[in-house]
């Protein structure tokens, strides 16, 4: 018999706890009220006793962890007893789902058998015994399996008349009241009809998909069953909801290509919009074969294959996320989980290091005062974005190495400067490129980044715009970051990221060789850089060219 | 600050009510109150306290326990001219008067020509402990008669608004107040005046309380506030932002309003404490599918009493109504459809 250990409530208008520290760790013997955990509140902070003796055997909710009052934090039990018995009843998604208990709603052609609530206090049952088997027909009502629990034994009827499909709970199991231990339908009907992968628990070791977010995950095909015979769920992922036909009928979409967010991989309202937003719709319309986003060396990897989710599929294994009671679910966006796979697959492929230099902006800032009139006149704006643009333009030509891609057999160097700028977004990131921006002047650099940079808040890029970087840009300098350590967009081989720029005190020697302290307008850049391909030296000289060049910026280049 | 407090008072809900009958006695010789108890003793919720002392027996009226005959000495009186108001001590009691309003009041005007005039009002709804003859929600009795109007305020401002647009209008008007309201210090408020007065007090439409893009709840009464507490639950706690629509006049609907809602946030989330079978949320599902389906992201849902009689224990009542803690699982499940 294992007992839930749960936040509990300190003052009526209390929430939520903060567990501040364990007490007791896995494995302990507690004894009944004594403390095992510290908590803080809004109101009190206190050490919560346990309400039964026994053995801890699990611990839900780590220190440090804020969970809503009632959640279940740890579990109790005998020595040696499992401490998956009495796991919350809401638990299932993250796990690999051992039993398909949770997934088949009763509206489908099967329906599920529950262990039922024998007396207001009894919170499990034990099956003694079954009393049909799987294929034995049964009738309404009449007794399929006895049961016993802390009250009383008794003999569970059937909710419906049908075939005894399925029995998930066998004999001598304990089962939380509310827990499917059976299904009934149709002799005909299917009852595997419901397992289907929990979106968390993928493991398949399919090949990364690298290419543009249209190939990441089409919907987990559901064969050609007819309507009729298809679960709730199945239903949600190839039927949508009125608006999201609507946008797609106008849109000229096929939802199918959607990867879904939704309940069951349903394709929400917000999913579709992602969708067209990211361009992956005109692409899709197109090309759909083939990623648009994938030129020859690319195509050197693995071709994508379709994953049975989202979820990122590199051989490595998630940690299973064990859901409280209070806890919550939100499926990633779109955006969110492209943006996941991505840097994770970054991270997988290219060896990461960073260098970080410092600039002094002042003759940039000087220029950028005495030129922003000018170029407001021409309708553009200068900004240190422009000149950082232009710098790193320059040293790109110079060092063509930082220019380029890695297929993990072949360096390719490209012919064009396409220099990705990110752009920080309401519902995420997106890059959008200045293609050969090597051909542009000054100005033409100032207009280009403020256009991408509208449109891209302005969900207004065209899919061609967000493509085929060679090089990026990322400037998180503007939340205040004094530098950061940036991953690389694959499959290009290094990002530069930009500090904050501020006012520093520096030690600087006068003409009659004292030193004096003076202020200086200063600011961070970072080089990430993918060693596999380029070295320290040559990404410090890269960073040496850019810091020249913005030192000493060349007057006629504005 | 202090300058404006010193004139204009906060007021209770009830006070609210109160000022409202006052304003409606001293400005129109016609209107009359009559009820039980409200004279002498005051109302049974000391609503009308102090009004028959100020106005007199002839326009504040105690009256036997005969709600019939009251609700018919009230269409008499405004077929003779008169403005009556007309308290019930509890509006389950209303189903006494039932066949004068429906068959009669109802009617009149389609009928004869002839306007019945009068405005029923009184505490409805529970949460308090009142027991199942105390307690109920009777607006479906009242929204389903075609000919009379009902009206629902949630706030102090609207229950002073939507009483006196209730006495302006020339149909039969309920104003179910509720009773867990009467008193709620948190509704304290200053009483609405000019524009601000002659924007609320009008019958039919409905207003956002808070906004929020994830889904609308859709709610009227006590709820409202149950709603807006779980909106912020759900903002603090999970990022969730949603919107609250206070629905204010059950009958008629504000349609319009409603379809706002789906258009602009495309998962409704219908609130009541009356209970579930032919409750209001069945009504507002079919004017959303009729207005708005094609704006739809999830189907909609509704969180309702269950079909039983309010029970009379505190744990019980509990179980019975949504909380705050009900309304925002079920909105979060919903978001994440």
């Amino acid at each position: 018999m294992a007992f839930n250990v749960i936040m509990p409530q300190m003052g009526e208008s209390v929430a939520e706890g903060t567990i501040v520290r364990w007490l007791k760790k896995v494995g302990d013997v507690v004894e009944r009220d004594e403390p095992i955990f510290e908590i803080t509140t809004d109101k009190v902070d206190a050490e919560i006793p346990a309400p039964e003796a026994g053995v801890l055997l699990e611990i839900l909710a780590g220190e440090g962890e804020t969970v809503l009052v009632g959640a279940v934090v740890a579990v109790l039990g005998a020595a040696g007893e499992s401490a998956s018995a009495p796991a919350p009843a809401t638990s299932a998604p993250a796990e690999p789902a051992p039993a398909v208990a949770t997934a088949t709603p009763a509206a489908g052609p099967a329906f599920d058998v529950i262990m039922p609530q024998m007396g207001e206090s009894v919170a499990e049952g034990t099956i003694v015994r079954w009393l049909k088997k799987v294929g034995d027909s049964v009738d309404r009502d009449e007794p399929i399996f006895e049961i016993t629990t802390d009250k009383v034994d008794a003999e569970i009827p059937s909710p419906e008349a049908g075939t005894l499909l399925e029995i998930l709970t066998g004999e001598g199991e304990t089962v939380l009241v509310g827990a499917v231990v059976a299904r009934i339908g149709a002799p005909g009907a299917v009852a595997s009809a419901a397992p289907v992968a929990a979106p968390v628990a993928n493991q398949a070791p399919a090949p990364a998909s690298v290419s543009a977010p249209v190939a990441s995950a089409p919907v987990a095909p559901v064969g050609d069953k007819p309507r009729s015979e298809m679960s709730a769920a199945e239903l949600r992922r190839v039927r949508s909801t009125p608006v999201v036909r609507k946008i797609a009928a106008e849109h000229n979409i096929n939802i199918a290509l959607i990867s879904g967010t939704g309940l069951d991989g349903r394709v929400t309202k917000r999913d579709i919009e992602a969708y067209i937003a990211s361009g992956a719709a005109a692409q899709a319309a197109q090309a759909p074969a083939v990623p648009a986003s994938a030129p020859a060396p690319a195509s050197a990897r693995p071709a994508s294959a379709p994953a049975t989710s989202g979820a990122v599929a590199l051989g490595v294994p998630m940690v299973p996320v064990r859901m409280g009671e209070r806890d919550s679910m939100e499926p990633m966006s779109k955006m969110r989980r492209t943006i996941s796979d991505r840097m994770v697959e970054s991270k997988q492929y290219s060896a990461h290091v960073h260098t970080c230099f410092e600039v002094d902006y002042g003759k940039v800032n000087q220029l950028r005062k005495s030129f922003k009139g000018t170029y407001a006149e021409r309708g553009a704006k200068l900004t240190f974005t422009t000149f950082l643009a232009a710098a790193t333009v320059k040293a790109l030509r110079a060092f063509p190495i930082v220019n380029a891609a890695h297929d993990g057999e072949n360096v390719i160097y490209r012919g064009d400067i396409n220099l990705g700028i990110a752009v920080a977004v309401d519902w995420g990131l997106l890059v959008p490129v200045i293609h050969n921006a090597d051909d542009l002047s000054m100005l033409g650099l100032s207009k280009s980044i403020a256009d991408l940079g509208e449109r891209a808040r302005t969900k207004k890029l065209k899919p061609d715009e967000v493509q085929n970087l060679t090089f990026s840009i990322t400037n998180p300098g503007i939340f205040g970051s004094q530098w950061g350590t940036p991953i690389i967009p694959q499959p290009s081989v290094a990002i530069l990221g930009v500090g904050t720029i501020e006012k520093r005190v520096k030690v600087v020697t006068l003409p009659d060789g004292s030193d004096t302290f003076t202020v200086k307008l200063c600011g961070y850049l970072t080089l990430g850089f993918d060693h596999r391909v380029i070295d320290g030296a040559v990404a410090d000289q890269f960073m040496s060219h850019i810091k020249h060049t913005l030192e000493t910026f060349d007057e006629s280049a504005l | 600050m202090i300058h404006s407090m010193s004139h204009r008072a906060e007021h209770t809900y009830l006070e609210a009510i109160r000022a409202a009958l006052d304003h409606a006695l001293t400005q129109d010789e016609r209107v009359l109150l009559i009820g039980e108890d409200i004279g002498a003793y005051g109302g049974a919720f000391k609503l009308t306290d102090g009004m028959l002392e100020r106005y007199g027996a002839e326009r504040v009226i105690d009256t036997p326990i005969a709600e019939g005959g009251i609700i018919g000495a009230a269409i008499g009186l405004s077929l003779m001219g008169r403005r009556p108001i007309v308290e019930m001590q509890f509006m389950d009691f209303i189903s006494c008067g039932f066949n004068q309003l429906t068959n009669f009041a109802a009617k009149c005007h389609y009928r004869w020509g002839a306007p019945i005039s009068i405005v029923v009002r009184g505490p409805g709804g529970g949460l308090v402990g009142g027991g199942p003859f105390h307690s109920q929600s009777v607006e479906v009795y009242l929204t389903k008669t075609a000919g009379l109007k009902v009206v629902a305020p949630a706030t102090t401002q609207d229950a002073y608004a939507l009483t006196l647009a209730a006495l302006d209008d020339p149909d039969p008007v309920i104003v179910i107040e509720h009773k867990s309201l009467y008193r709620a210090p948190q509704l304290r408020d200053v009483l609405p005046e000019g524009d601000e007065l002659a924007k609320l007090s009008k019958l039919g439409e409905a207003m956002i309380r808070r906004e929020g893009d994830a889904l609308t709840l859709i709610t009227y009464g006590a709820m409202v506030h149950r709603c807006l507490e779980a909106a912020e639950l759900l903002s603090q706690a999970h990022q969730v932002e949603v919107s609250v629509l206070d629905l204010r006049t059950l009958s008629p609907l504000d349609e319009r309003a409603i379809e706002r809602a789906a258009r602009q946030t495309h998962k409704l989330l219908i609130v009541h404490e009356d209970t579930r079978s032919s409750g209001l949320a069945g009504e507002l599902c079919a004017v959303i599918n009729e207005r708005a389906f094609e704006w739809l992201d999830a189907p909609v849902r509704r969180l309702t009493a269950p079909n039983t009689p309010v029970p009379y224990h505190a744990q019980l009542e509990a179980a019975f109504a949504p909380q705050v803690e009900d309304i925002a699982r079920e909105a979060l499940s919903l978001a994440t459809y």
